[in-house]
């Protein structure tokens, strides 16, 4: 594994007012006056509400000195990258997709693929609907920073510079997925990026639309990504993501989703790559009868941290969600399950679940889990379980009498483990795709010195 | 006479199930009811039992007293008994000492004195052979973990401890094999008796081989659409339903109809 | 539909049977905090320097700390000046047998139904009696010391014992573990100390009974357990408090330690005032209790009943650092009026093969709270560490919460760690089944509530598996129309 050290002289950021300085905050960029207003106000709160520490219960298992401790630059916009186009082939899902590539966090038309969508539907870049007045956009950016909410999501209000804008009209229907490619490069030094995405489903529409995070392998970058996706009534909308961005570089994630009445929500997600991960899902189900399923698989190993707080609100009767996180931890890998669950007053018949299973595979692996339940209504089914072990010696035993190799048995027992979240992507390309990441990472042999970064 | 439904009807929101039944069960007889599913036949046993989910209207006589103003333990104490179709589990709730707290509550509201615990168990030995059940089913939780003939066995028994007036009796049958209905079979006729009156919720025809009914009806669409005695369940164990002419064909239509 | 919620909802207007207050003459020192008070106490139980000094250390770090918010219940500050720390029934001088003990005193036990005398009801059981701060009797000492056990007062084994109170004191819980355990470390007036020592098996159980009595008061006491190598040894502590406006304060301290094969076993049935239907008054009931298995092959049990007190906030745990412990915690917690739980356990595995279970059932009624938290976690050195966990809530009413917090540490790829949870309101299909076959809606719902906390009862001594079973009724009538 190589390691990279920050060579740049300046000082690390220890607050945020002194990152939103270096980082020359604030910019004049076109836009419309309302952003540039919840720019300020964000950074405000932001500065006020300082970096999370170990204290703040969301965050207490990670430590982001690694990240603080880096003197990250604004990515420019328009700079030469050196991504050409088989880099996005290979990231490429579906060859006949829409396909919108985004390089730190701006938009990159040359390398993005448009086909036809239907009538009304609206496939583009976040920039060019803002430069526009982006009419009725204001509430997703203007929003009250609730209890929930921390300095990155509110940084990336204020340093946002594009992401994908996804709008579906009532009853309109999307084929095939919507690709979003998010790339980071450094460009001479650390830089941080900060995506914001729209998913807007209107009234009945159906869509799938599929996150990819990558990047320069040894590069150190920051991804600080927010996706805000609102379903309305009997909206369905299908979100998967996958986060490969090289293990020297840090990933901060919200996937905020509000659900209208008997909409249906389901995210797949796989986290790979990133020093540093946190991928933070909430999901609040406001109108009566909604489901959400929430999937996810991580995989931490060598010095990779990876933190999955989820957040579901059932705040609307009759309302389902369902969890499964599983986690196998190698080498000095740590993973982290933070699930809520949240049933407010007058929620009656909701039916929660949420499951986090987790393989510890070394002696310096670490897992910690908190599957919290918060219930404040009587007429609830909510259940959760948790569970942390090894590999079953039996399971390995088997295999190895008939003639597997200790180490070829244990990953392929480790692989199935994996695979029960895979199996549940209904998509074949995107199952295919994801399974090749996955058993990339577990068939290989681990040995001690952790191979995998020197690929 | 023991029971008078009168033009019973029962809803779940806006889903109908009973539609207007009418039925009349004196002392000593036993009646059959048939049908096929989603008939209502269940739900007029829940009904009767006085389960909280359903508005209802109509009247319902428990001699001549309103039943349907009841509560589903002054039911019980009154004499009405329901073998459920499928036995609740109540974890941690031993057996033995939910069946004497229900006894000691019904002899409490009939103004009879409570059974002490050695009182109680000689009575509770005694219905248990009736039933062929093991003493070892007594300190197990309440249908914990019972096999469905076992919990079968269980509504039996406890119908024979508390000696309803009129038992209803909801697919007690399916499921069992041939031993377990002729046993079940027996708990019920040691109960039948000229002060009581049965009324069984059946499938099939075989049941009524060991517990002869007085009268059989067919339920469809939620009403009794054909009444006759044991040879209708002969005809229709040969025929089926379909055959039972347009009457029920129409009413099941209709009642698939109400039923989204 | 007409639910069986709507009737459900009317909820507790609990009887509480114990709020009599009895009018024993006590000796109080004034309200209020200071190093005075602390010599005060300490003068008053002619303690030896040592004991002074420690408390003074406690207090002076304790006046460095801020109360703690982080737990899931919420109540007014606390103005620690306008307490008691010191009141105790004024004794006759040197009681020579029971016979002596104040009949006042005597009564109030009576009530109570924890009989001083040797031959009435709980008789095989040993009883340790604390009014406000001070114990007032001990029964059986004689039986007891024959076997080698001591169990007094933990002011008498300070006086009488020094050698073995002075190096298990804070060995589990230090006097800089929380601020309310600091602060019981400064203040505490009494409590129990017992001592089983090597090789013996307790030939009875022990009890301690406390109550606390005099208004303003809080009740600071402390409970030291010892078992020697492969000593055995039960313990029960039964709590009720009188009916007052305003709230009171318990904050005791336990520590357990059990060495080389040494079983201790601790039960609770907590029935402290728990305030009135509005939510006024009731026992604020702060308590840090604690094991540890020092030694290979030790277990230690926690078995809770938390039906009393306005709060109740505490975490019986056990520390695993002998190999091949065992750590059990069984709890029951109902929370009905306006009454709020944030209770569970801590399992600490350092020894290899080390196991833990932990059993919470947590019943939520009327406005009533409940939080399980719970923290497993197993250390780099915790090979095999083993821990299972069930918590199932119950929630009667839709005004009712439960809450369920466990942090699950692993650092042991050979660990098993498994935690389940369930969360669900009492099912109308039970309810139905019961009011079927005669038995009345509240006699239905206190029987399924107490089959649902019977994996817990079992663990229970018989005489106390009674007395929770009963308390849970009390506590469940009127909870429905």
């Amino acid at each position: 594994m190589t390691t990279v050290t920050p060579t740049a002289t300046t000082a690390p950021t220890a607050t945020v007012a002194e990152l939103l300085s270096h980082l020359r905050f604030p910019t004049s960029g076109p836009g419309p006056a309302w952003l540039t207003q919840a720019r300020h106000r964000s950074a405000e709160w932001a500065t006020m509400r300082g970096f999370p520490t170990l204290k703040d219960e969301d965050w207490r298992y990670t430590r982001l000195g690694p990240l603080l401790d880096v003197p990250f630059e604004r990515a420019e916009a328009g700079a030469d990258h050196r991504i050409s186009s088989s880099t996005i082939e290979a990231l490429t899902i579906d060859a006949e997709s829409t396909r919108l590539v985004f390089i730190n966090g701006f938009f990159a038309p040359e390398l993005s693929s448009m086909t036809e969508v239907p009538d009304g539907v609206t496939v583009t870049n976040l920039a060019s609907v803002l430069a526009e007045g982006g009419a009725g956009l204001e509430p997703f950016f203007s929003h009250p920073f609730g209890e929930h909410d921390h300095a990155f999501t509110a940084l990336n209000t204020c340093l946002f510079e594009d992401g994908a804008f996804i709008h579906l009209p009532a009853g309109s229907l999307v084929t095939a997925p919507i690709e979003l490619v998010f790339l980071s490069e450094a460009q001479g030094s650390p830089v941080v990026s900060n995506p914001h995405s729209l998913i807007l489903a209107g009234p009945g529409s159906r869509v799938a639309v599929i996150e990819t995070y990558a990047g320069n392998t040894g590069a150190i970058t920051c991804t600080n990504t927010v996706t805000q996706v609102v379903l309305e009534e009997g909206a369905q909308v299908e979100h998967y993501k996958v986060q490969d961005e090289p293990d020297t570089g840090f990933h901060l994630a919200l996937l905020d989703v509000r659900q209208g009445p008997e909409s249906r929500f389901s995210s797949g997600s796989v986290a790979l790559g990133s020093k540093i991960a946190r991928n933070e899902v909430r999901v609040r189900l406001e109108g009566e009868g909604a489901e959400a399923a929430i999937d996810s698989l991580y995989l931490p190993c060598a010095d990779q941290h990876h933190d999955n707080p989820i957040l579901i609100e059932h705040a609307a009767p009759r309302c389902t969600s369902r969890q499964l996180y599983k986690g196998i931890a190698d080498e000095r890998g740590h993973g982290v399950f933070n699930g809520r669950i949240i049933v407010w007053p007058g929620a009656q018949g909701t039916d929660a679940s949420q499951t986090n299973k987790n393989l510890l595979l070394s002696d310096h692996a670490e897992i910690d889990t908190r599957p919290r339940l918060e219930i404040f209504t009587d007429d609830v089914k909510c259940t959760h379980g948790a569970a942390v072990g090894a590999l079953d010696e039996e399971a390995l035993f088997y295999l190895r009498s008939r003639g597997v190799p200790h180490e070829a048995a244990r990953a392929l027992l480790t692989y199935a483990f994996a695979r029960e979240v895979l199996d549940l992507i209904p998509s074949e390309s995107l199952r295919t795709h994801v399974d090749t990441l996955v058993a990339d990472q577990l068939l290989t042999d681990h040995d001690a010195t952790g191979a995998r970064s020197d690929e | 006479m023991m029971l008078q439904i009168e033009n019973l009807h029962a809803q779940i929101g806006e889903n109908e199930i009973l539609r207007g039944v009418n039925l009349e069960v004196a002392a000593g007889e036993v009646h059959a009811i048939m049908g096929p599913n989603g008939s209502g036949k269940s739900t007029l046993a829940n009904v009767l039992a006085g389960h909280e989910a359903y508005d209802i209207t109509g009247t319902v006589l428990f001699e001549g007293e309103d039943l349907l103003a009841l509560s589903p333990e002054d039911r019980a104490a009154a004499g009405v008994f329901l073998a459920f179709q499928h036995p609740v589990e109540i974890p941690g709730v031993g057996n033995l000492y939910f069946l004497r707290t229900a006894l000691n509550s019904v002899r409490r509201q009939r103004g009879l004195g409570e059974l002490d615990v050695m009182g109680f168990l000689a009575l509770a030995r005694e219905r248990m052979k009736l039933v062929e059940m093991d003493e070892s089913f007594m300190s197990r939780s309440v249908n914990e973990d019972f096999s469905g003939g076992e919990k079968k066995r269980n509504e039996i028994l406890q119908m024979t401890v508390l000696e309803p007036k009129l038992a209803i009796l909801d697919e007690t049958d399916s499921g069992l094999d041939i031993d377990a209905l002729r046993i079940v079979a027996g708990g019920v006729n040691a109960l039948r008796g000229p002060d009581r009156a049965l009324v069984v919720i059946t499938h099939h025809q075989r049941l009524l081989d060991y517990i002869v009914p007085d009268q059989v009806h067919v339920m469809a669409g939620g009403r009794i659409v054909r009444s006759g005695d044991k040879h209708l369940a002969l005809e229709l164990e040969a025929h089926g339903y379909a055959d039972l002419g347009q009457e029920v064909a129409s009413d099941r239509s209709a009642s698939v109809g109400a039923t989204p | 539909m007409t639910g069986v919620s709507d009737d459900v909802r009317e909820f507790v207007s609990q009887q509480y049977q114990y709020g009599f207050s009895t009018d024993l003459d006590t000796d109080v020192v004034p309200k209020g905090l200071n190093e005075d008070v602390i010599r005060l106490i300490s003068a008053k139980k002619h303690e030896p320097d040592w004991l002074l000094e420690w408390r003074l250390r406690a207090y002076r770090y304790w006046i460095t700390l801020e109360e703690p918010h982080w737990q899931n219940v919420h109540y007014g500050p606390i103005d620690y000046q306008d307490i008691i720390y010191y009141a105790a029934p004024k004794p006759k001088p040197e009681l020579a047998s029971l016979d002596e003990v104040d009949p006042e005193l005597r009564t109030m036990f009576d009530k109570l139904g924890i009989s001083l005398a040797e031959q009435e009801r709980l008789s095989g059981v040993a009883v340790d009696a604390i009014v406000d701060s001070v114990s007032v009797a001990t029964t059986f000492k004689q039986k007891l010391a024959d076997v080698g056990v001591i169990f007094c007062s933990f002011s008498e084994a300070v006086q009488n014992h020094p050698e073995l109170v002075r190096p298990y004191l804070g060995s589990v819980v230090p006097y800089r573990d929380n601020y309310f355990a600091t602060l019981n470390s400064a203040v505490f007036t009494d409590g129990s100390f017992c001592f089983i020592p090597k090789g013996v098996h307790c030939p009875m159980e022990l009890s301690t009974y406390f109550r606390i009595n005099a208004a303003d008061t809080g009740q600071f006491e402390r409970t030291l357990i010892v078992a020697e190598e492969g000593a055995d040894v039960s313990y029960l502590e039964g709590c009720t408090a009188p009916m007052r406006d305003n709230n009171q304060l318990h904050a005791a301290v336990v520590e357990l330690v059990a060495l080389e094969g040494a079983r201790i076993k601790y039960s609770t049935v907590q029935n402290w005032y728990p305030g009135d239907a509005e939510g006024r008054g009731g026992i604020y009931n702060f308590v840090t209790k604690r094991g540890k298995c020092a030694g290979a092959n030790s277990r230690i049990s926690w078995t809770q009943v938390e039906t009393g007190s306005a709060i109740t906030w505490k975490y019986p745990g056990v520390i695993l650092q002998g190999d091949n412990s065992v750590g059990e915690f069984y709890s029951v917690a109902l929370t009905a009026n306006h009454q709020q739980a944030d209770t569970g356990t801590k399992m600490i595995h350092i020894g290899k093969n080390t196991h833990s279970t932990i059993v919470s059932k947590a019943i939520s009624a009327g406005h009533g709270q409940n939080t399980y938290r719970g923290l497993v976690k197993t250390l780099r050195s915790a090979e095999g560490a083993r821990n299972h966990t069930r918590c199932d809530s119950l929630l009667l009413g839709s005004d009712s919460g439960a809450h369920t917090f466990p942090y699950i540490e692993v650092k042991h790829p050979s660990a098993q760690v498994e935690h389940e949870a369930s969360t669900s309101k009492i099912s109308e299909d039970q309810l139905f089944y019961c009011r079927q076959r005669g038995i009345s809606e509240e006699d239905a719902v206190s029987m399924i509530v107490n089959g649902f906390c019977r994996e817990v009862f079992k663990e229970l001594p018989m005489e106390f598996a009674v007395e929770a079973q009963r308390l849970l009724s009390v506590s469940l009538e009127g909870s429905v129309g």
